[in-house]
């Protein structure tokens, strides 16, 4: 058996999680699936996810579990997995997932197989695919030791509407387990957003965004002509804002801003897959990088392989003709 | 307050990717190396909450003899001392492996507060630190852009996804996963490069090397999958050309 282990946050489903079902459904063959949920007061969850062509839901429902602790989310889910025993154990690589499943897995002894893309077959064996060395290489992992593995897989390597949807909907069934709620340690506020400030990247046309490729702060002033000269707002990677350069509601990628503009222009950005999920909604996408292996170029639709320093004077120059 | 801050050597960023002869790992005599960046981000936290706290601050790390050099370097920063968890097979282990032999040499030590980087730049597991924790029993918290020691316990600002934080709080002991840019870094000054000379990096071997839970079965170059146009020439006629694309084929300006 296959088991998912579902996100949602305040009773809402995290999306991510149909891809993880999709990602299940072509890893299955003829094995049952079933979905775990955990929280207190999660029926709505579980009847959304019932949609889906999987053998049953599983709900866990506790009100220790109401919000999210590492502590309490590893003692659940490990006893749902002893009751449950599946070959195999399934999440999106959320940040929740990165925050409970090393623990789940630990706890249990098995490995745990992160930010995976892809599944292949290799001399045989069932292979998963992911990135290392900042997605300079890419490795087949096969999992070692005994079952169940634990795998979680990157954002957007599987797609959530290509998920099976039942003819009927999937049974749901509560199991029990025991948490003392004195075991966990965590006591988590409520989630907040930092007030958001002068720019809304979300709603810009064009976006000209530096990364550290810039080299110093004091090279903005070349990327800012660009923009002006585009129309554009000035956007960045993580490292840039991390340094200060420039407020963080200029930065793009998970953790910061999801942007879609007509044009995004990068300039020194390598393409790291946290950078890549909050721009890859854009029309088109230019990329100015030296690196011609850059992973940027992977979903760039123009670029030019070259110095920025010396092709963006010459883009100002050109534009202004 | 007794700190612990754990540090991985990682190739240097420009490294141009080299394999072994086996495909199932790099070339490591080839590569030039440096710290693991949120680690560096880590170290300086660790050094801060000392200057408020005082106490210690234990930088740690696995792996060949080439990895002491991380560690010299934070000596260097202002970490007190140093544990080297030294084996050549670590470099390339995986999340557990190298939790499971950290955890051997840290726990003795009965550290107050443990921080770990999120993430490494190499083979990027995001596991090793929670991994740690659980196999020394403490409390963790991911992905931390603040910290507040209050007493016997820690308050923490964890990142989520899309501009969206949490704060939650935990006892002492704990461990923490710090996320890059929490602090502005401090470079090493050559009063520290001096006195990192007479500090010590202690080297303990691994109790035996725990059996791997994952295998490479193969490394590679990742496949091109679109297909970038990529617009050549000097400069000038480049910066021309793409202007003139964007206005009159994708008429995106
Ligand atoms: C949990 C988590 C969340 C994250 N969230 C985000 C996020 O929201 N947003 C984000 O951006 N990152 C995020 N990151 C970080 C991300 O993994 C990358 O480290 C980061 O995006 C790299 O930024 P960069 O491309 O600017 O730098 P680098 O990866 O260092 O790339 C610099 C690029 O500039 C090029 N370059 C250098 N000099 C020149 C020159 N003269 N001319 C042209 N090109 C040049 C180089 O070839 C290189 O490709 C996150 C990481 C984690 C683990
Ligand atoms: N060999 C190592 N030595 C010391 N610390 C390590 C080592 N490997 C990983 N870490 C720590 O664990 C964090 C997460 O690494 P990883 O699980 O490989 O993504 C890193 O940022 C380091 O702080």
């Amino acid at each position: 058996m296959i088991l998912v282990i579902a996100e949602h946050r305040d009773g809402r489903l995290n999306r991510a999680t149909w891809e993880t079902i999709t990602a299940a459904q072509q890893l299955a063959g003829d094995q049952p699936i079933a979905i775990v949920v955990a929280g207190s007061g999660v029926q709505s969850v579980a009847a959304e996810l019932a949609a889906a062509q999987v053998q049953e839901i599983v709900t866990i429902d506790n009100p220790a579990l109401a919000a999210y602790t590492p502590d309490g989310y590893t003692a659940a889910l490990h006893q749902a997995i002893q009751q449950l025993s599946p070959s195999l154990v399934l999440l999106p690589h959320t940040y929740q997932t990165r925050d409970f499943a090393p623990k789940l897995a630990a706890r249990m002894g098995r490995g745990l197989i992160t930010d995976v893309t892809a599944i292949k077959g290799v001399g045989g064996e069932r292979a998963f695919v992911r990135p290392m060395f900042q997605g300079k290489l890419t490795a087949d992992v096969i999992p070692q030791g005994p079952e169940p593995h634990v795998v979680t897989f990157q954002i957007g390597a599987f797609r959530a509407d290509q998920a099976v949807r039942g003819q009927s909907a999937a049974p749901v069934r509560t199991i029990d387990v025991t948490i003392d709620a004195s075991s966990i340690r965590q006591r988590p506020e409520a989630p907040f957003q930092q007030a958001r400030q002068s720019v809304d990247l979300s709603q810009a046309e064009r976006i000209v965004a530096v990364g550290r490729g810039i080299k110093g702060q004091e090279h903005l002033g070349l990327a800012q002509q660009l923009a002006e000269a585009l129309g554009a707002e000035l956007g960045a990677s993580r490292p840039i804002c991390d340094a200060g350069w420039l407020p963080m509601e200029r930065q793009v990628g998970s953790s910061g801003q999801t942007v879609a503009p007509k044009v995004y222009v990068a300039l020194g950005i390598s393409g790291a897959i946290q950078h890549l999920v909050g721009m890859k909604g854009s029309n088109v996408v230019v990329a100015i990088n030296k690196d011609p292996d850059a992973p940027i170029f992977e979903i760039a639709d123009y670029g030019i392989v070259g110095d920025l320093f010396e092709i963006v004077p010459a883009l100002i120059a050109a534009l202004k003709t | 307050m007794k700190i612990a801050v754990c540090l991985k050597q990682v190739p240097t960023r420009d490294w141009q990717p080299r394999l072994d002869e086996t495909n199932t790992w790099i070339r490591e005599s080839d590569a030039s190396y440096e710290m693991n960046e949120p680690d560096a981000y880590a170290l300086e936290e660790a050094l801060r909450l000392k200057e408020k706290h005082s106490g210690e601050v234990v930088a740690c790390s696995a792996g060949p003899g080439r990895v002491a050099q991380v560690l010299r370097e934070a000596l260097a920063r202002g970490a007190d001392r140093a544990i080297h968890v030294e084996h050549d097979g670590l470099a390339s282990a995986d999340a557990f492996v190298v939790a499971e032999a950290l955890a051997a040499a840290m726990s003795e030590e009965r550290f107050d507060i443990i921080l770990t980087g999120l993430q490494s730049d190499d083979q990027g597991f995001g596991q090793t630190g929670v991994v740690l924790a659980e196999r020394l029993g403490l409390p963790h918290a991911t992905i931390i852009m603040e910290v507040a020691v209050q007493n016997l316990s820690v308050r923490v600002k964890r990142e989520l996804e899309g501009g969206w934080f949490q704060w939650v709080t935990m006892p002492l002991p704990a461990l923490l996963t710090i996320q890059s840019g929490i602090n502005q870094l401090r470079y090493a000054t050559l009063k520290g490069i001096m006195a990192a000379k007479k500090k010590e990096i202690r080297k303990v071997s691994p109790p035996s090397v725990s059996s791997r839970t994952q295998k490479i079965a193969g490394l590679y170059v990742p496949e091109k999958t679109k297909k970038t146009q990529l617009i050549d020439g000097p400069p000038a006629e480049a910066a021309k050309e793409l202007v003139r694309q964007l206005r009159e084929e994708a008429r995106v300006i």
